[in-house]
């Protein structure tokens, strides 16, 4: 069995605590790194599937995403946090594209 | 004139025939498996657009319909009410094959331990925002998992339509070539190897009548 991970400020991952998700409120970027390492390591009883992480912390914590692109699992998915979407998720699909394609012809 | 040094023997040549039989055939297969690798990606990609943007939205309007609801009610006890959630939600991986890549397909459970819906306090003690929200975010959350499973997807066939394009690129243009330039100059150098060969015999025989019946022409 695999869990579901959600990290992201305090306010934006309360409600997904309700519905079962097993979450994860930091404050700050290097907080989110830390959590982040540590979900993801290898030798652990249940696994991680899927981290939805806040798009806030997707800029700091790119070399840690970059790093679970190729492989099936984790899969690591940007959410919109509380104030808005910041059209982060946009541009992941933009850059597979861009990958697969060899030209952005979206 | 061949970049790597290659023997002109008709052992190399036959080889090398080989070779380029066997590359053609694969820079085939490959473009036909880059093909339908692209149709299915752009496909996903297509999905993906849709359900990045209903997540947006939807996540939005959870959050907006959460905030109302700490607006009610205290922090503390907005806190407490989603403290110890009912029900646990696990998730089943299983794999599904698109053109020899594996892709996850997520299928998730939830377990609650009875059926009084998924609310995780009782009713007394809370505001009515606070159901809204819950159950604004329980619909966005089907979104979600599927969104996670398609951009997975799209990630993964992503990175093997790449590895099939230099593939395709490095035999269409680098190892083709070669091979049938190394053919072209193997087969004329023994060409050439031929025909002196017949120019030497010619010019033995030549001798040789010469010297048996001082035949002179």
């Amino acid at each position: 069995m695999y869990k579901i991970a959600v990290i992201g400020g305090p306010d934006t991952v309360i409600g997904f605590k309700a519905l079962g998700l097993d979450t994860f409120p930091v404050r700050e970027a290097a907080e989110a790194h830390e959590i982040f390492k540590r979900i993801t390591k290898a030798d652990q009883p249940d696994e991680y599937a899927i981290i939805y992480l806040e798009e806030d912390l997707a800029q700091a914590l790119k070399a840690d995403i970059d790093r679970f692109k190729d492989v099936p699992r984790p899969a690591v998915i940007l959410i919109p946090g509380k104030d808005g979407s910041l059209g982060l998720g946009q541009s992941a699909l933009q850059a597979a594209v861009e990958r697969a394609v060899g030209a952005n012809i979206l | 004139m061949p970049k790597s040094a290659v023997t002109p023997t008709r052992m190399v040549l036959n080889q090398l025939k080989g070779r380029l039989r066997t590359a053609s055939r694969g820079h085939k297969l490959l473009k036909d498996k880059r093909d339908e690798e692209m149709r299915q990606f752009m496909d996903i990609v297509r999905r993906n657009k849709v359900l990045r943007e209903k997540v947006d939205e939807g996540l939005s309007g959870a959050f907006a319909a959460m905030s109302m609801a700490s607006a009610v009610m205290s922090p503390e006890m907005l806190e407490q009410s989603l403290l110890y959630a009912r029900q646990r939600m696990e998730l089943d991986v299983s794999h599904k094959n698109i053109m020899s890549v594996n892709v996850p397909v997520y299928d998730f459970k939830s377990e609650s331990p009875d059926q009084n819906g998924q609310l995780p306090y009782g009713f007394a003690q809370t505001s009515g925002e606070l159901d809204d929200a819950l159950s604004r975010l329980y619909a966005v959350f089907e979104d979600m998992l599927e969104l996670a499973q398609v951009e997975k997807t799209m990630q993964l066939l992503a990175e093997d339509i790449e590895k099939t394009r230099r593939r395709v690129n490095a035999l269409e243009y680098v190892m083709i070539p070669e091979l049938q330039e190394n053919i072209r100059y193997i087969t004329m150098k023994l060409a050439e190897n031929e025909s002196s060969t017949k120019v030497r015999l010619m010019k033995v025989k030549e001798m040789v009548l010469q010297d048996a019946h001082h035949y002179e022409q």
